[in-house]
C-alpha cells in the first residue's frame, strides 16, 4: 500500500478524529465547567459549603470516571442512537467521548479552582463582592491557567479515547489502524497513523503549555527560568514564618 | 465609629471526643474605635485579634454580641445590605491578595467595578488611587513584579477605592521589612490625617503601635485586657501596654533600696526632675534603665531609677515627684518586700497585671503607691 493510496483515507480520517474530538472538547467544557465549579464550591469550606449536593454530584463524577470506556460506548448505545440517531461513525463517537470525559475534566476543574488563594476570596468579599462576583472577577480567571492546562490533559485523553472507540466503528483515526493496520496487516499504515497520533498529541500539549505560561502572570515575565512557579508572597515574605498562624481560611493552599 | 460589645466566637474543634469540643477565639470583647483615631490591637498568636478583625466586617460571623460600624448594627444585615455597608469598609492584608492576573491598575479597580461606575470614571480614579500611594508609574504591572511593600501600597490603593470610612489592617506590614514598614505606615498615617480616615489595625509590633496608633488595646485569650489612648496606658499604673512600649530592662534592684518608675509626658519631658531631686532631698538617685520615645506624637519617656532605702523614707521624694506632675509607680522596696512576702500582691492571675517573669517584684507596693 502506498503513500497515494493512503493518503485519502488519512485526510478523511483525521478530519473525522479532530471533528468528534472537537465536539466533545466543547461538550466537556460546557457541562464539565459547571459541574466542577459546582464541585469546588459546595465542599467544606467553600463559598456555598453544601454536603449532600456535593456528594451526590461526586458520587456521580466517580461512577463516571471509574466505568472503562469500551464499556460506557456500549453501555449508553440508547443515549447515543437518541441524541445523534445512530450508532456508528465519528458522529456516533462524540457522544460517550464528551460523557467519559466530563467527570475526568469535573475533577480537574474542581482541584483548579479549589486551589485560588483562599485569601483573594476574602479579599473580594471584603471589598462587597457576591459569590457571583467571586467567581466571575476571582476564582475562574485566576485559576484560568490551571484551567487551560487541565484541558490540555483533557483534550490529550480525548484524542487516545477517540482512538478507542475507532476500534468499535467510531470512526476516525481509530478505525483506520483497526481496518488497515491490525485487519490487513498493513504494519507500515499503522505506524503512519500512530506518528500521526503522536504528531496530534504534541501539538496540543505545545499549543495548551504555551498558552497556560502566557496566561499565568504569578512569576516576573522577564525571568523564565527552569524553575516552577514559586508562591510571589513568600519570597517576598522573609518574615511570613513568624507571623501568628491564621484562623482556618477558606482554601488557604499555596502553590509550589 | 466601629463599636463591638461583648463579641464572641466559639469554634468547633474537630474529631477531639471527650475534650471540650469548644475554643473561644474571641470571648466577650468589648472594644470601641472612635471616628479619625488609628486604633491597634495587639496580641501574641492565638490571641484572638484576626478573628477580631475579620468580625468587624464580618468576613467571620460573630457567635454572638454585635458589631456596630459608623452607627449600622453589621449582625442584622440581609447579605445584600452587609454587601453594600462591606463597601465602605476597606481593608488590607498580611499577604496583600492582590489578584496575580491583574495588573496594578486592574487590581485596584476591582472594587470600583462592582460599584456600577463607567470605564471613564474608574480609571480616572484609579488613576488618582495610584497617585495617592505612590505609585503611578506601576499602573501596568503585575503584582509578581512588584516588591513587597509595592505590592501593600496597592492592597492600600485598593481599599480606598470605594472611598471608604474606615480601613481594617490585618497585620499589614507583618510580612514587610522594617524600613518598608515604616513608609507603609508612614503612608496609613498620612491618609488617615488627610482623609480622616478610621482605622483599626491588628499587630503584633509593639512598634507599630508605637509609631501610628492614637489608641491601643491588648488581647489575650480572646479578651481585651487593656485598652485605651496611648496617653491614658502611659498614665495607668501597672500598665502592660505601657511597659511593652517601654521595655525598662529587668535590672536587679539594689538591695535595701526603692525602685520606682517614672513617666513623664508633653511639658514634663523638659524639667530636670532628678537633679532637682537630688538637690532639694539630698538623695542619691541611680537611673536603672530609661527611654524617651514619640508616642502618637508626644515626647514620652520612662524612666527607672533607685532610691537608697525603703519606701516610708522616700514618701516625701516620691511625692515631690508627684507634685511635678510625673507619674510614679513603685516597682520593688525594702521594706514591702520583706513584709508583704513573695508574689501576695500579684496580679497576675487575672492576666491584667504582671508577666510571670515579673513576678520577683511582687511586692509591687500599689497599693501603697
Amino acid at each position: 500500500m502506498g503513500w497515494n493510496d493512503m493518503q485519502p483515507l488519512l485526510v478523511q480520517a483525521t478530519q473525522e478524529t479532530l471533528w468528534m474530538v472537537g465536539l466533545a472538547t466543547l461538550a466537556t467544557v460546557l457541562v464539565g465547567l459547571p459541574l466542577g465549579l459546582l464541585l469546588a464550591l459546595t465542599r467544606r469550606d467553600g463559598l456555598l459549603q453544601n454536603a449532600p449536593v456535593n456528594k451526590a454530584v461526586g458520587t456521580v463524577v466517580n461512577v463516571g470516571r471509574s466505568l472503562p470506556f469500551v464499556i460506557l460506548i456500549v453501555a449508553i448505545i440508547p443515549f447515543t442512537r437518541w441524541v445523534v440517531g445512530t450508532t456508528l461513525g465519528w458522529q456516533a463517537a462524540t457522544v460517550p467521548l464528551a460523557i467519559g470525559a466530563i467527570p475526568f475534566f469535573a475533577r480537574l476543574v474542581e482541584t483548579a479552582v479549589a486551589d485560588v488563594d483562599g485569601g483573594l476570596v476574602e479579599a473580594v468579599q471584603a471589598m462587597g463582592g457576591s459569590t457571583w462576583t467571586v467567581v466571575r472577577r476571582v476564582l475562574l480567571p485566576e485559576a484560568l491557567p490551571a484551567l487551560v492546562s487541565s484541558l490540555t490533559t483533557t483534550v490529550i485523553a480525548l484524542i487516545g479515547y477517540s482512538a478507542m472507540a475507532g476500534t468499535v466503528g467510531g470512526g476516525g483515526l481509530g478505525t483506520l489502524a483497526i481496518n488497515y493496520g491490525y485487519m490487513r496487516f498493513e504494519t507500515t499504515f499503522m505506524w503512519v497513523i500512530a506518528a500521526e497520533l503522536v504528531v496530534l498529541v504534541t501539538l496540543v500539549q505545545l499549543v495548551g503549555e504555551g498558552l497556560a505560561r502566557s496566561l499565568d502572570h504569578k512569576r516576573p515575565a522577564t525571568r523564565r527560568t527552569f524553575r516552577r512557579r514559586v508562591t510571589p508572597q513568600i519570597s517576598a515574605a522573609p518574615k511570613a514564618a513568624e507571623t501568628p498562624a491564621r484562623e482556618p481560611e477558606l482554601t488557604g493552599s499555596t502553590r509550589v | 465609629m466601629i463599636t463591638t460589645s461583648d463579641l464572641r466566637k466559639v469554634y468547633r474543634a474537630q474529631g477531639r471526643p471527650g475534650s471540650n469540643p469548644e475554643i473561644a477565639a474571641l470571648d466577650g470583647v468589648d472594644l470601641h474605635v472612635r471616628q479619625g483615631e488609628v486604633y491597634g490591637v495587639v496580641g501574641t498568636s492565638g490571641a484572638g485579634k484576626s478573628t477580631l478583625i475579620r468580625c468587624v466586617n464580618l468576613l467571620e460571623r460573630p457567635s454572638s454580641g454585635s458589631v456596630r460600624v459608623d452607627g449600622r448594627e453589621l449582625t442584622a444585615l440581609s447579605p445584600a445590605e452587609l454587601r453594600e455597608t462591606r463597601r465602605s469598609i476597606g481593608m488590607v492584608f498580611q499577604h496583600f491578595n492582590l489578584l496575580a492576573r491583574r495588573t496594578v491598575a486592574e487590581n485596584v479597580e476591582l472594587p470600583l467595578e462592582l460599584s456600577g461606575l463607567t470605564r471613564r470614571e474608574r480609571a480616572a480614579r484609579v488613576a488618582e488611587l495610584l497617585d495617592l500611594v505612590g505609585l503611578a508609574d506601576k499602573a501596568k504591572a503585575y503584582p509578581a513584579q512588584l516588591s513587597g511593600g509595592q505590592k501593600q501600597r496597592v492592597g492600600i490603593a485598593r481599599a480606598l477605592a470605594g472611598d471608604p470610612k474606615v480601613l481594617l489592617s490585618d497585620e499589614a506590614t507583618s510580612a514587610l521589612d522594617p524600613e518598608t514598614t515604616r513608609s507603609v505606615l508612614q503612608l496609613l498615617r498620612d491618609l488617615n490625617r488627610q482623609l480622616g480616615l478610621t482605622i483599626l489595625l491588628i499587630t503584633h509590633e509593639m512598634d507599630v503601635i508605637k509609631s501610628v496608633c492614637d489608641s491601643a488595646a491588648l488581647m489575650r485569650a480572646g479578651r481585651v485586657v487593656e485598652s485605651g489612648t496611648l496617653t491614658e496606658l502611659l498614665e495607668q499604673p501597672g500598665s502592660e501596654l505601657a511597659r511593652e512600649l517601654f521595655p525598662l530592662g529587668e535590672g536587679e534592684p539594689l538591695q535595701g533600696s526603692t525602685v520606682v518608675d517614672i513617666t513623664f509626658q508633653g511639658d514634663a519631658t523638659a524639667q530636670p526632675f532628678i537633679s532637682q531631686l537630688a538637690r532639694t532631698y539630698n538623695v542619691d538617685v541611680s537611673i536603672i534603665g530609661a527611654a524617651v520615645e514619640t508616642v502618637g506624637g508626644r515626647q514620652v519617656g520612662r524612666m527607672r531609677v533607685s532610691l537608697p532605702g525603703s519606701f516610708e523614707e522616700n514618701v516625701v521624694p516620691i511625692g515631690y515627684l508627684r507634685e511635678q506632675g510625673l507619674q510614679v509607680e513603685v516597682i520593688a522596696s525594702a521594706e514591702s518586700r520583706r513584709s508583704a512576702g513573695w508574689g501576695s500582691t500579684q496580679r497576675g492571675t487575672t492576666g491584667v497585671g504582671t508577666r510571670p517573669e515579673r513576678s520577683r517584684a511582687g511586692a509591687r507596693a500599689e497599693g501603697a503607691a
